[in-house]
């Protein structure tokens, strides 16, 4: 076979076909699974965790003090509105107190007509007591009989008993006047703390029901955050703990706080911790009730341990660990994992060694046989 | 013997090159148009591979939670927990819905993942390429890049704003919507509870009416409103199998003693690539019909006009006594580079075009294989015409008309 001739032409259409070439294999290895999977890497470094517990809640008073009727009636008047502040002991409203006025008057006439009944008994008293005196000299003298001096003596022992009938009577109308008036006191609707009024749920008119709230107070000094954390992770959660509190309302501030309590009981149903945190200072506004709150507890920090970021951790079948880059190519290793912190370090307890690189992000899912190339991010940093 | 493809393909090596580009570009339609289909169960399976799961527990007689919507109460997994032979029972929540990042609505698939670590627990992420996994229990996203989230920025759902703390790749819903990972207690928020509006209606008909609003009961409209504000469903356990126990026999057992439907990862590939993209693999299939039956019709115009354009020389050859086979080899010589350029510059502008289609275009080395062997195969069958034509030229031709 003859070659072809040696011009300008044919060396135009060689240089095509071999950049065809070329860049066919260089697609061809450089895409699909023949590619090398980009990663980035880091070391596993020796530091201090601050582990910390992040968790919602929302605020709440400590103290609240609902008020309404002991007894069902209707409201007659209502004096506080929402957002009033009240004194301890001050009166809010009052119910209506139907017949239980007159009620107070006939039994005060009651009782002024019993002690009426004392003042008319002790005179047929000291009457009685006169007569018999008298008779009690004049027998003496012979001037009358024995049965007229004994009638005398019956007719004081009879003015005795009704005298002390008559005071027993008053005693017993007056302390059912006082019965009366405690009653009536108990219509009055009266703050049992000093606090702000959160609720009015009735106006004057309305018909209530025995126990029925028709004010609300809250202690605006006793406002704590009741916060649930979740139980997975939440080990070492304690009273005392420093906390930083962010409500809803203030976006990025924080508010330092403290835990106060965690409860005894957690929520079986929800899998969480349930805590009370105060705020360490009161806020001079206080936050309206209910609002959302988002708590970061600090925990104790931890001794110095080996800690790699938790993107690095991978599962292989039933083994957990991080794949090692040794003389550029992976190699997996098993390892035990400690605690970790919001910031995502997670503690090696073993397998690994300070220093070491291991692969941090991958782009897609790695093998033993994976060929990797180290790069140094695999997406475009921000703006 | 001279090679006469090589003489005429230099005699008109610009025609000749040009055309094998054009009909390369045609080439690379089609293999994007496999890669399409290729992306599109290539997308399922990752669906699948990234929950990390053995066994799908799903609403008893549905096919979710991908395919269909499937509810199940949030302490089952419990339950399933105490099944001999799981290893790893998580609930999770799915819902593909719109999430509005930088003032603009992008459509996701939020997946609520249960508490724990990304290593035990099925359903997390499990590889990212930037920043971190979720730490805290609420308000924390790992987002694919598609969505076009950055780290560090907040990300609107529903009512609440989540941080991006983590990137993924290839994180996406069998329909390519790109994932959006939260906390589960977050998700079924999202997912359960209503809207504002809806809550504030909701409250004031259940006030409206005189069985929940009784005046001898003031406690009870309070307690209803309550509960009817509460959400806890999730749409599917994930479970993984113990190690050493089979995970259809697993399946068998939750399915007759839990009384839930089971998918096994085959059944949900079947569901996945079977049901989920059916009609459009099809409608792909189709397209690649029509695509693979237009190039080869092209091919051969394009070699049969080639052909055509020298009749007179060939008739020439035929006057001075050439042979019949050495003129079909130079017709076959010619369409096989045609064939072959044609298909380079194919797969390299597949290559290069796939990353910029906006769902996953997946080109695959047997594809590859089997469209080279396809085009060369074309391109001799199209010849097959040309040759025809050329052997049966007058050789009077070349010198009379």
């Amino acid at each position: 076979m003859k070659t072809l001739p040696f011009r300008p032409r044919t060396l135009a259409l060689g240089a095509i076909l071999a950049v065809l070439v070329a860049l066919l294999a260089h697609v061809s290895l450089r895409s699909g699974p023949l590619a090398p999977v980009a990663v980035t890497v880091t070391r596993a470094e020796t530091r201090a965790l601050q582990p910390a517990l992040f968790g919602i809640g929302t605020v709440e008073a400590r103290y609240t003090g609902r008020i309404g009727p002991t007894a069902p009636g209707r409201l007659a008047r209502l004096e506080v509105h929402v957002g009033e502040i009240v004194a301890a002991g001050q009166v809010l409203g009052e119910m209506d107190p139907v017949d239980l006025d007159d009620r107070l008057r006939a039994q005060t006439a009651a009782h002024r007509r019993a002690e009426a009944v004392v003042r008319e008994a002790t005179a047929r008293l000291e009457y009685a007591r006169a007569q018999a005196l008298r008779y009690d000299e004049l027998y003496a003298d012979r001037s009358a009989s024995e049965e007229t001096r004994t009638a005398k003596r019956q007719e004081l022992a009879i003015a005795e008993a009704a005298s002390a009938a008559a005071r027993e009577e008053v005693d017993r109308l007056a302390a059912e006047l006082d019965a009366l008036r405690a009653q009536r006191a108990n219509l009055r609707l009266v703050a049992p703390m000093a606090g702000l009024v959160t609720l009015r749920a009735a106006d004057p008119g309305t018909t209530l029901v025995a126990g029925q709230t028709v004010l609300e107070l809250v202690d605006p000094a006793s406002i704590w955050v009741d916060v649930r954390f979740d139980q997975s992770g939440a080990a070492g959660l304690a009273a005392d703990l420093p906390a930083r509190i962010v409500l809803r309302s203030l976006g990025g501030t924080e508010i330092p706080g403290r835990v106060l309590r965690v409860e005894p009981r957690a929520d079986p149903v929800t899998e969480e911790l349930l805590a009370k945190i105060v705020f360490e200072r009161q806020p001079a506004a206080p936050p309206p009730l209910g609002e959302l709150a988002e708590v970061t507890v600090a925990l104790p920090s931890l001794p110095a341990a080996v800690s790699v970021p938790n993107a690095a951790l991978q599962r292989q079948g039933e083994r957990v660990g991080v794949w090692r880059v040794v003389a550029g190519r992976p190699e997996f290793v098993a390892v035990a994992l400690g605690r970790s912190d919001l910031d995502g370090h997670v503690q090696v307890l073993a397998g690994l060694a300070p220093g070491e690189t291991v692969v941090l992000h991958r782009a897609k899912a790695l093998r033993a046989s994976s060929r990797i190339r180290i790069v140094d991010r695999l997406v475009e940093a921000a703006p | 013997m001279i090679s006469l493809a090589g003489r005429d393909v230099l005699h008109s090596w610009g025609k000749f090159v040009f055309t094998g580009f054009g009909l390369g570009l045609l080439i690379g339609v089609t293999l994007v148009m496999a890669g399409v289909y290729r992306g599109m169960v290539d997308d399922g399976k990752a669906l699948l591979d990234n929950s990390g799961a053995d066994l799908w527990i799903v609403q008893q007689d549905t096919l979710g939670p991908y395919a269909e919507s499937s509810s199940l109460n949030d302490d089952l997994h419990r339950a399933v927990r105490a099944v001999p032979g799981v290893g790893r029972a998580a609930n999770v929540t799915y819902l593909t819905m719109q999430v509005r990042r930088a003032g603009r609505d992008v459509r996701a698939m939020v997946v609520g993942v249960a508490p724990g670590t990304p290593w035990e627990t099925p359903g997390w992420p499990p590889h990212l390429v930037a920043g971190r996994q979720i730490t805290r229990s609420h308000y924390e996203a790992v987002a694919d890049i598609a969505t076009g989230a950055r780290l560090g920025e907040q990300l609107t759902i529903r009512r609440n704003r989540y941080t991006v703390v983590g990137l993924t790749r290839r994180m996406v819903s069998s329909s390519g919507d790109p994932m959006v990972f939260i906390p589960l207690k977050d998700a079924q928020e999202a997912q359960f509870l209503r809207d504002n509006d809806a809550i504030w209606r909701n409250r004031r008909r259940t006030a409206a009416n005189p069985v929940f609003n009784r005046p001898g009961a003031p406690g009870l409209l309070a307690a209803l409103d309550s509960t009817q504000t509460a959400s806890t469903s999730v749409n599917a356990i994930l479970v993984r199998v113990a190690p050493g126990a089979s995970a259809a026999e697993l399946a068998a057992t939750i399915r007759r003693w839990k009384r839930l439907s089971v998918h096994t990862r085959a059944q949900m590939e079947d569901i996945l690539v079977g049901k989920l993209i059916a009609t459009s693999a099809r409608q792909i299939g189709m397209f690649l019909v029509i695509l693979a039956a237009v190039s080869a019709a092209i091919v051969a115009f394009i070699i049969y006009t080639l052909t055509m354009d020298k009749i007179r020389e060939i008739a020439v050859l035929k006057l001075i006594g050439t042979r019949n086979r050495t003129i079909a080899a130079m017709i076959v010589q010619q369409a096989l580079a045609l064939g072959f350029i044609g298909f380079a510059v194919g797969r390299i502008t597949a290559t290069y075009a796939a990353p910029h289609f906006p769902k996953h275009v997946l080109l695959v080395l047997p594809d590859s294989i089997a469209g080279f062997f396809a085009v060369m195969a074309i391109c001799i069958l199209a010849s097959g015409i040309a040759i025809r034509v050329a052997l049966k030229v007058d050789p009077a031709e070349a010198i009379g008309g």
